[in-house]
């Protein structure tokens, strides 16, 4: 048997066992998905074996299949996920940034700690933490019963079910995840070419914009990628702090499925927000894959 | 207009170690680089070459004294607004700028509009022979090559002075020799005060108008490289520099006694003082007696004897059993011959040529 075959048998014993899995467990079930958007929905649930385009054309903003009637309510809807994902990815930039240099400066025993510290919250049930978020929110929750004991208000605040609340929630989820990237990148940070910036003459403003932001930016790429995608389909943070109000992409197409029992509608939104982050990612990858050509050609 | 383009006036820095205790890095050290000089500070690791270049680079603040840059107070001010720059032992070149925009940084940060830019950045690249790279990564550069660009970014905005920290330290051999004497021109050309940290004592013998010997935060000396090689001040320089033979005694008329009996001849100067001192004879001042020699000798078994060239060395004691150093010139073969056989060597020296280190001169 020659090196060449041994190796192609090699790799397919290796890599045989998560392909197998990948397919049977992922792209089944993909597949079984695409075929179903473009089905028609069941009077009572369930899926009529007739093709039907028109779930993507309701997405669109027509109420019917004739075109008539346009309402870009599920528009509004992805534009509005969009927002509060978007915000959500800003949000926590700005606690994870300057606070992955506070650790990355610690002595190494002080860095492990809060690294485990932010790992914490995986260790107790989403479901819990968010209700305790209700808790403390709420018309008589610990925010406004303190700010009313102390007389600085009349009236509770509206402090729950608002978007604000959405993404303080989502924020709070996904710290981790935006965290241990922006970590990263700025644990690996050399400090002597920001000194070299100053020396050169750059104050301390000007060096951040052109040595230290670039020099991070991977890291900060990767975090926003990452809590952007799930903070899009997430549909338990509104759930619980958005009420009935807010309605977001995740708990329109959970509502598809569960409530309204329309499958293939759910399917086709399922399908949409898929494709906008395959679009995104397949973005990212190709703008760092000619990074990393590049870095590789420079080695 | 004064002479000195950087004054440090009893510049002081502890560290406070992890333990709790501190250490002194600068004691109080008082220093002037001349307009136009190239000073080496040189030393054993830890005395505080590098905390003296960033206390001038401002990376360091002190705890006592002044900092004065063409007789302006830099003191507190802070590295990005002192018209000082420096190269990095490790280069530190931006990695996401290509040559041309690390070699710029300087100018764009000072403002220089775009077309002088590049036409400065051609320059200085053309004058550490680089000329053409502005494109390149500093990725895609050997070692050398990098330290050129690093050398560049650094005279490009035309500093009072350049501050430049072992930037050799990591290069090999040949490299290191062709750019030893590449800096020595470029600070001609520019003349723009260099000052150059270092190990290695060759280097900075070879390249430096001055040097200065640190050891635990102090100057011990800061002479021309001769000086310090033919008259060092104290016995730690003496041994710091070059390989030396050491004799302390007491001072009696023209000779110096040890305590172990030997006698060392020396000229006389009016300097001389009387009491205890030091005597130092380099071992290539020692030359092999022929019979009926008149200059003054001293008597060595051999112990070792090591070809390396252009020289023996000869390692011997004296029958008190002091070791001996000495070179000899590897043209006298005869004579090593006859040396090896006997295993015994008398060897003269010029009594004007030993020099006297004397404790008042010590610090
Ligand atoms: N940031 C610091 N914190 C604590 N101690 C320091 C610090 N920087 C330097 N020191 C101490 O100050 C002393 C002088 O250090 P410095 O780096 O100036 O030595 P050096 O002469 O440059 O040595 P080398 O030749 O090894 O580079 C050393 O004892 C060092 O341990
Ligand atoms: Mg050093």
């Amino acid at each position: 048997m020659s090196i060449a075959i041994r190796r192609r048998v090699q790799l397919v014993v290796l890599l045989g066992p998560v392909s197998l899995f990948l397919a049977v467990f992922f792209l089944g079930p993909l597949a079984i998905m695409m075929v179903t958007s473009f089905l028609a929905p069941g009077l009572y649930g369930g899926v009529e074996w007739t093709f039907y385009p028109h779930n993507f054309g309701r997405i669109l903003g027509f109420a019917d299949p004739m075109f008539e009637d346009f309402d870009p309510v599920y528009i509004a809807i992805f534009l509005r996920s969009v927002k509060i994902a978007a915000l959500t990815v800003l949000a926590a930039l700005l606690v994870c940034y300057p606070a992955a240099f506070c650790i990355a400066r610690l002595s190494e025993r002080w860095k492990n700690f809060c690294l485990f510290l932010i790992t914490l919250p995986f260790f107790t049930s989403l479901i819990v933490r968010l209700f305790v978020w209700v808790l403390i929110l709420r018309q008589t929750g610990l925010v406004n019963e303190m700010l009313l004991s102390t007389g600085m208000i009349a009236r509770p605040l509206d402090l729950i079910y608002t978007d604000g609340a959405i993404i303080l929630g989502m924020v709070y989820v996904f710290i981790p995840f935006m965290f241990m990237p922006v970590y990263a990148s700025v644990e690996k940070l050399d400090w002597t070419l920001v000194r070299a910036s100053l020396d050169l003459g750059a104050g301390p403003i000007r060096t951040f914009w052109r040595i230290i932001l670039p020099l991070t930016a991977p890291g900060i790429v990767g975090g926003a990628i990452i809590v952007f995608i799930p903070a899009l389909g997430n549909f338990v943070v509104p759930a619980i702090l958005g009420g009935a109000k807010v309605m977001m992409l995740g708990n329109l197409i959970e509502q598809q499925f569960l409530a309204a029992r329309n499958w293939p509608f759910g399917s086709a939104l399922a399908m949409m927000v898929m494709s906008v982050m395959l679009v995104l990612l397949l973005v990212y990858v190709f703008a760092s894959g000619r990074r990393g050509a590049d870095a590789a050609l420079n080695r | 207009m004064q002479d000195s383009i950087v004054r440090l006036e009893g510049a002081s820095k502890a560290f406070a170690t992890p333990e709790g205790g501190s250490v002194t890095a600068l004691d109080a050290i008082d220093l002037q680089v001349r307009r136009n000089e190239f000073l080496t500070l040189l030393g054993p690791s830890g005395c505080g070459k590098t905390t003296l270049l960033q206390a001038i680079s401002g990376f360091v603040e002190l705890d006592g004294g002044r900092i004065l840059i063409d007789g302006e107070d830099m003191t507190d001010r802070p590295p990005y607004r002192r018209p000082v720059n420096t190269v990095f032992q490790n280069y530190a070149l931006f990695p996401h700028m290509t040559v041309g925009e690390n070699t710029a940084y300087a100018l764009e940060v000072a403002g220089v509009a775009k077309a002088k830019r590049r036409e400065q950045v051609a320059a200085a690249l053309k004058m550490v022979g680089l000329e053409g790279m502005e494109g390149r990564r500093p990725r895609q550069l050997s070692g050398g090559q990098q330290q050129r660009v690093a050398l560049a970014r650094a005279i490009i905005a035309r500093p009072k002075l350049l501050l430049l920290d072992e930037p050799l330290s990591a290069l090999d051999k040949n490299l290191r020799q062709a750019m030893q004497i590449e800096l020595k021109t470029l600070q001609h050309e520019l003349g723009i005060s260099f000052i150059f940290v270092t190990h290695d004592q060759q280097e900075a013998l070879t390249m430096s108008d001055r040097v200065a010997v640190l050891s635990g935060g102090r100057i011990q000396q800061l002479d021309t490289p001769r000086a310090i090689y033919d008259r060092p001040v104290n016995s730690f320089v003496a041994t710091f520099i070059g390989a030396s033979n050491l004799f302390e005694g007491r001072i009696d008329g023209d000779r110096l006694m040890t305590s172990d009996g030997t006698e060392i001849r020396y000229r006389r100067t009016p300097s001389t003082t009387s009491g205890a001192a030091t005597a130092l004879i380099r071992p290539e001042q020692f030359f092999l007696a022929d019979a009926g020699e008149p200059s003054p000798t001293l008597d060595v078994d051999l112990e070792a004897i090591v070809f390396v060239g252009s020289t023996f060395e000869l390692f011997g004691r004296t029958p008190a059993g002091r070791k001996i150093v000495a070179e000899i010139p590897a043209g006298r073969r005869s004579l090593i011959g006859e040396i090896e056989r006997t295993r015994r060597a008398r060897l003269a020296y010029d009594p004007a040529a030993v020099h006297l280190i004397q404790p008042c001169a010590e610090a």
